[in-house]
This record gives C-alpha cells, structure tokens and sequence, in this order.
C-alpha cells in the first residue's frame, strides 16, 4: 500500500464529515430519527401515508445540495469508472443488500458507530471488507494493474 | 408536523453539502480509499471521524432527553442481532459499493447534479429495494420489516 498524497483532502473530508454529523444531529434531535439514507429510501416503499412526508422532504434536500452549491461554487469533478451496466448491477446489489442488512454507510458507518451498536460495527466491518475485496479484485485481478 | 419537514429537508441539505464538501460525491475518490492495493486516499476515513465526532455528541444529547425538541419519540433501532440477514446483506453492499464507488447517499447527490450514470444507479438501487419489500414486506402482518431499522 502507498499512500496518494496528492488526492488525499484531510481537512476538507474532516469538515464534510463534521456537517454530515451536524446533519445526522438535526434530524434526530428535531425529528428524533436516524439519518440512514438506505432506510430513508427503503421506507417508503411501505407506503404509510403518515410516514412519507419528512423522507421526501429529506431525499429531496440531499438531491438538492449540488444545485444548492453551485449558487456558490463550481461542483468538484465526478469521476464514474464503470459503465451503464456496472451501475444497474452496483445498484440493483447495493439496493438489496442494504435492505437485508438494515442500513448503509450512514445508517450503520455513521449513525450505528456514534451510538457503538454491535450490530453497526458487525455491518460497517463486513461492507468494509467486502468493499476493499471487490476493488482489489476488479483492479489488480480481473485487470491485472 | 410542518417543522419536521423544514427539519428532515435541512437535514438532508446538510448531508449532501457535507458529502460535497467531503469529496465523497466523487465516486473516483471513494475508490481511492477502496483500493488498499493502489495509490491509496485515506480521506475516507476522515470523513467517517468528522461525522462520528459529531454524531455521538448528538446521541449523547439524545439519550439524556425523552423526546425530540419537537415531541416526538426517538425512534431508535432496538434489534441487537447479529444475525444472517445483516451479515449476508452487507457483505453484498459491500461488493456493490466497491464495483460502482457508490453508496446510496452519493447516488441522489448524483442524481442531483443530473448525472447519467447516478440516474442508472438509483434506478436500480429502488429496484431492488422494491425486490426486497416484495419478498419480506408480506411476512410480516403489518407490512413492516422485521430485524432492525438502522437506516
């Protein structure tokens, strides 16, 4: 492993963590609920009518945040690697296994972590894992770089 | 019930900004932390110590109050299982965030910013959420999910 000191952004990361959190504290503190984007998503599917309103608001918001930066800035640059059919794949695969395991990278690697639930650290762990493996494979096996 | 509305959209304004800010909108970057083989970028973790710094302060705060600032009850996960379903499934996230660099919050914030490959990933992503409510949303009576309800 070599570290890429060119690409590496502690402090900006470290501030866009900070606001994540501060995010993650609103909702719970005003709406007393956990900040998951997958359960956010996956909720609405249940279709209860009482239970829709502040994950739209929530998911239009988190939708909205690009437009909303580039009243001040331009947007970083966004490199995708994978083609179309990576994405359908990635998605379909990410959309599944984060309903099974009840939660995401918010939901369990930021909200499950601050509160130390064993469930979370088990979660963030395996996906973790399974996240370093896929690259590794994708790209030092399959392309051999 | 209009307040929590102003709330959750803030919230999720927030949250997009951050993963703006944070560099975790760019796929190519979250990859960069993935990769442990390659030129490694570590910022990830950064991100992750930012949003946790903060996060546990909030559930500190939380856990000393009975209800939200607005009334309503903190509605926590309580499931403390360890269990195939959480294993199986976040060992599949897993491969899927490391094929695409994308997990679900950076793909809205794609969506957003009218990225066609996002859109693809969404699609998908709805896909088999819908999948998963079909196959466990019917075994239990009163359509909610059993296990827990991390987020």
């Amino acid at each position: 492993m070599s570290i890429d000191w060119t690409q590496f952004t502690p402090w900006t990361s470290l501030a866009g963590g900070a606001a994540i959190g501060a995010a993650v504290a609103l909702l719970l503190l005003v709406n007393g609920r956990i900040a998951g984007i997958s359960g956010i998503i996956g909720g609405l599917f249940a279709l209860r009518r009482y239970d829709m309103g502040w994950r739209v608001a929530f998911l239009t918001g988190l939708a909205a945040a690009p437009l909303a930066w580039q009243l001040f800035s331009e947007l970083p640059p966004v490199r995708i690697d994978g083609g179309y059919a990576v994405m359908a794949a990635a998605g379909l695969v990410v959309g599944l296994g984060t309903r099974y395991a009840s939660g995401c990278t918010s939901g369990h690697g930021v909200c499950g972590l601050s509160r130390l639930s064993p469930r979370s650290i088990a979660a963030t762990l395996v996906f973790m894992g399974t996240g370093f493996l896929t690259v590794y494979l994708v790209r030092h096996v399959l392309h051999g770089g | 019930m209009r307040g929590s509305f102003i709330a959750a959209g803030a919230s999720g304004l927030v949250f997009g900004l951050g993963l703006i800010l944070a560099g975790m909108a760019d796929p190519g970057k979250v990859l960069a932390f993935l990769d442990l083989g390659g030129a490694w970028d570590p910022s990830l973790a950064w991100v992750m110590a930012g949003a946790i710094a903060v996060g546990s302060a909030a559930f500190a705060v939380a856990r000393g109050r009975g209800r939200s600032w607005l009334g309503a009850e903190f509605d926590l996960p309580v499931s403390r299982a360890i269990d195939r379903r959480l294993v199986l499934g976040s060992l599949a996230f897993g491969v899927g965030w490391g094929m695409a660099g994308i997990c679900p919050g950076p793909a809205l914030v794609l969506v957003g910013s009218g990225s066609a490959k996002g859109l693809v990933f969404v699609a998908a992503m709805l896909a088999g959420m819908k999948l998963f409510q079909m196959l466990e949303g019917r075994r239990s009576s009163k359509g909610t999910i059993p296990g827990g309800n991390e987020g």
